[in-house]
């Protein structure tokens, strides 16, 4: 019984009057892929930045491990130096190289030695694919290259749990694949992760856990399996027969 | 050859006010780069209360107010308060925070410009608020202000001619002892401090050019309409 890196219990989120979220629970893992899907507008990316407190939840509970996130009295940057975010524009650091924009959470949050920073961080990034960019800045790559970067900077901090908002849905479409790629290289190598993300291929081959949400709750959760063929509401798979039509993935 | 031989004989006091105003504008601008900063930080990320009772009001102030009454009122109005300070302090204050008035404009926008997303990714990887701005926003910010700080050293640097009505023996005041001294060459006299200015003004500009052609950000250049191609311009 592997344990659980991350639960999430009841988490609540108010825009103004928009009630975004409305009592999420869900738990992940070690080891394992959950990928949640469901409309536009329905709260994904903010459960995203929920958990490792972009945006603080109103109300409800979130623990990495033994440790509750949501509550004021821990320290949240140490929380946040060990869950890497990948986000769907990438927002690697402009004015840095390839290099620095992984090292430097090592050499600011993590105080590590230059030297050793700088190993670890070239280890990441040839893990990546991209051992021979170190120099170029981002505005140099391509989007695949540049979140490609943004995974090797999330690993580099040596994450217990990685989240992605949307990874790929601001890549051409030839370039998706080298960051799914990449993604399913860590799911092997048993990285946790949770992911939103609308590619239905990946989410089939890769997760472990499929999460269906609509309107602020969760409609439906399962393995792959079970969501794809065989999902108990009409409402799951009206949405997941509509994406697969749209981005593929039928045919795995 | 009168006149060359004037402009010999008065260019070490020409010179020595040169100095003057170069230490001035070397104040000024210090006092003004670093409040500057404060007040932008403070204008985008600071409370509601400090914005609208401290920053606000300060900046609303000492952009209002002409330069000369600014340094008439420090330096005048301090004996008022019963405290002493020189012609040359009450310059640097007047304008130093007059400047920081305007270069926190410089940096918030500068600031603002940068995308959310890079104050996002800087707290994602458990980077505190002083470690985002100190790593990976001001770096950014600063770039981004060179071309508009390079108006302001422009301005201040002139503006330190006003310091002469305190009574600073800056270049415009030395250069005002020689019209006096020697009867009326006020044309000539005026024209060599002219010309000080605007080398000063020049070489300042060029070197902040080359400064910001050293730091700029590969792949992220400002590209003019020439460099680019008629399909990035539709």
């Amino acid at each position: 019984m592997p344990n659980v890196i991350l639960r999430a219990e009841n988490v609540y989120k108010k825009y103004g009057k928009l009630e975004v979220l409305k009592g999420i629970s869900f738990q992940v893992k070690q080891g394992e892929t959950t990928v949640i899907i469901g409309p536009s507008g329905t709260g994904k990316s903010t459960l995203l930045t929920c958990i490792n407190q972009l945006t603080p939840p109103d109300k409800g509970h979130i623990w990495l491990e033994d440790t509750e996130i949501t509550n004021p009295n821990t320290d949240i940057n140490i929380i946040r130096s060990s869950i890497g975010m990948v986000f769907q524009h990438f927002n690697l650091f402009t004015h840095l190289s390839v290099l620095d924009n992984v090292r430097i959470g090592l050499l600011v949050v993590k105080k590590t030695p230059m030297k050793e920073a700088t190993e670890i961080s070239m280890g990441k990034l040839n893990e990546v694919g991209l051992g021979d960019k170190i120099d170029a800045y981002p505005a140099e790559l391509s989007g695949g290259q540049q979140q490609r970067v943004s995974i090797a900077r999330a690993l580099a901090m040596n994450p217990k749990l990685i989240l992605f908002d949307e990874p790929t849905s601001a890549l051409d479409p030839e370039l998706i694949g080298e960051v799914l790629n990449v993604m399913t290289k860590l799911a092997e190598i048993g990285m946790t992760m949770v992911v939103v993300s609308h590619e239905m291929g990946f989410a089939r081959a890769v997760a472990n856990d499929i999460i269906f949400m609509e309107k602020g709750v969760i409609v439906e959760e399962g393995k792959p399996d079970k969501m794809f063929n065989d999902s108990e509401n009409p409402r799951t798979r009206e949405f997941l027969h509509k994406i697969t039509e749209l981005y593929g993935g039928k045919t795995e | 050859m009168d006149q060359l031989n004037l402009i010999w004989q008065g260019l070490p006091s020409l010179l020595s006010g040169t100095l003057v105003t170069i230490t001035l504008t070397i104040y000024f601008l210090a006092l003004g780069f670093i409040l500057g900063i404060l007040l932008a930080l403070g204008r985008v990320y600071g409370s509601n209360f400090l914005k609208l009772l401290i920053i606000r009001p300060f900046e609303r102030f000492f952009r209002a107010v002409p330069a000369l009454v600014l340094l008439f009122l420090f330096y005048f109005g301090s004996s008022f308060f019963h405290v002493e300070i020189s012609a040359f302090m009450a310059a640097i204050l007047a304008m130093g925070l007059r400047s920081a008035a305007y270069q926190s404009q410089i940096f918030r926008g500068a600031i603002q410009s940068i995308g959310k997303g890079q104050m996002k990714a800087a707290r994602s990887i458990g980077m505190n608020t002083f470690q985002s701005i100190r790593y990976i926003i001001l770096p950014q910010a600063l770039r981004l202000s060179i071309p508009s700080w390079a108006n302001e050293y422009a301005v201040v640097l002139k503006d330190s001619s006003l310091a002469y009505a305190v009574g600073v023996t800056e270049l415009l005041r030395q250069g005002r002892y020689i019209v006096a001294r020697t009867f009326g060459n006020a044309l000539l006299i005026y024209t060599v401090c002219a010309l000080i200015y605007f080398i000063l003004v020049f070489v300042g500009n060029q070197t902040l050019k080359i400064l910001e052609e050293k730091y700029k950000i590969p792949g992220y250049e400002i590209k003019t309409k020439k460099d680019q191609s008629v399909l990035e311009r539709i």
